[in-house]
């Protein structure tokens, strides 16, 4: 890699490094892209070609991620969807059942022991949510399968 | 018999920058500094562990150039494994590790387990999570 292909990577690893940080800010694709000193259409390709997702799909995912958490703890559905940074409740709980696989508050009422017995850290890795149902979110897989 | 870490490697782009960071902001002794060719293993450790020594490398000392440039990427890209201390005085560690102009990813917080920490980008983009050290 020359050093301008690792500045660049470098770049858009700081605005994903903001996206994990501000997620329940109002962020857009033109903050996060100015972030990485990008155009917002030059930003989204190059993100989805480092990290797998666009640089929306990956900021919806981690704040459903975050919504996971505060549902096993008890919050309400629309408290854990304000908390989170979505402002609708609607399409929130549409982008939560897309990629979790049940509703938030289906997800909220059962039991989460397994989840409960981790290290936050180690939960914040092994329930994040992949879209498209992946076997890496194995709570839902064997939740599903039971 | 007892069994203990003797070495840890943290990869990284440029070691002279990760020297400024490593020994520098963290506090850090350097302890040994090996060149082989054009590469470096730069060791670092502290005198709350004496014996553990943290050798510094760049992605391609000891790999063969497709091995190095796939590292090299992954360590850009902020997901290779992250490295985490812990500190009697975490407010102050932050503070020194701040004002070394590193890249800050989170302020000491309380974590839902009881455990206090913060968290930095070193300069090539692994991620050191700092913690405040347990009463004993």
């Amino acid at each position: 890699m020359s050093p301008q292909e690792i500045e660049n990577l470098a770049h858009l690893r700081r605005a994903r490094d903001l996206i994990d940080r501000d997620y329940a800010k109002p962020l857009d694709v033109p903050t996060m892209a100015a972030k990485a000193f990008m155009s917002p259409a030059h930003f989204s390709r190059r993100f989805r070609a480092a990290y797998g997702e666009t640089p929306y799909s990956y900021l919806m995912t981690r704040r459903i991620e975050r919504a996971m958490a505060l549902l096993r703890a008890g919050t309400t559905v629309t408290d854990a969807c304000m908390a989170v940074g979505c402002t609708s409740l609607g399409s929130f709980s549409s982008r939560f059942a897309e990629i979790v696989g049940e509703t938030p508050s289906s997800y909220r009422s059962r039991a989460h022991d397994a989840v409960r017995a981790m290290p936050t850290c180690v939960a914040k890795a092994h329930t994040r949510p992949v879209k498209g149902g992946s076997s890496r979110n194995r709570e839902v897989r064997e939740n599903t399968a039971a | 018999m007892t069994i203990a870490l003797q070495f840890t490697n943290v990869t990284v782009t440029d070691v002279d920058e990760s020297i400024a960071f490593y020994r520098d902001a963290l506090g850090l002794e350097v302890q040994n500094d090996v060149s082989s060719g054009e590469h470096r293993w730069v060791t670092l450790g502290t005198p709350a562990q004496p014996g553990l020594g943290i050798v510094l490398s760049e992605p391609h000392a000891g790999r063969s150039q497709a091995d190095g440039d796939a590292m090299q990427e992954l360590l850009t890209k902020g997901v290779l494994p992250m490295l985490v201390f812990n500190t009697d005085d975490l407010d102050a560690t932050f503070e020194t590790v701040r004002a070394s102009g590193a890249e800050v990813l989170q302020e000491p917080i309380d974590m839902g387990w009881g455990q206090r920490d913060c968290a930095f980008r070193d300069p090539s983009g692994n991620m050191v999570r700092i913690a405040q050290a347990r009463a004993v």
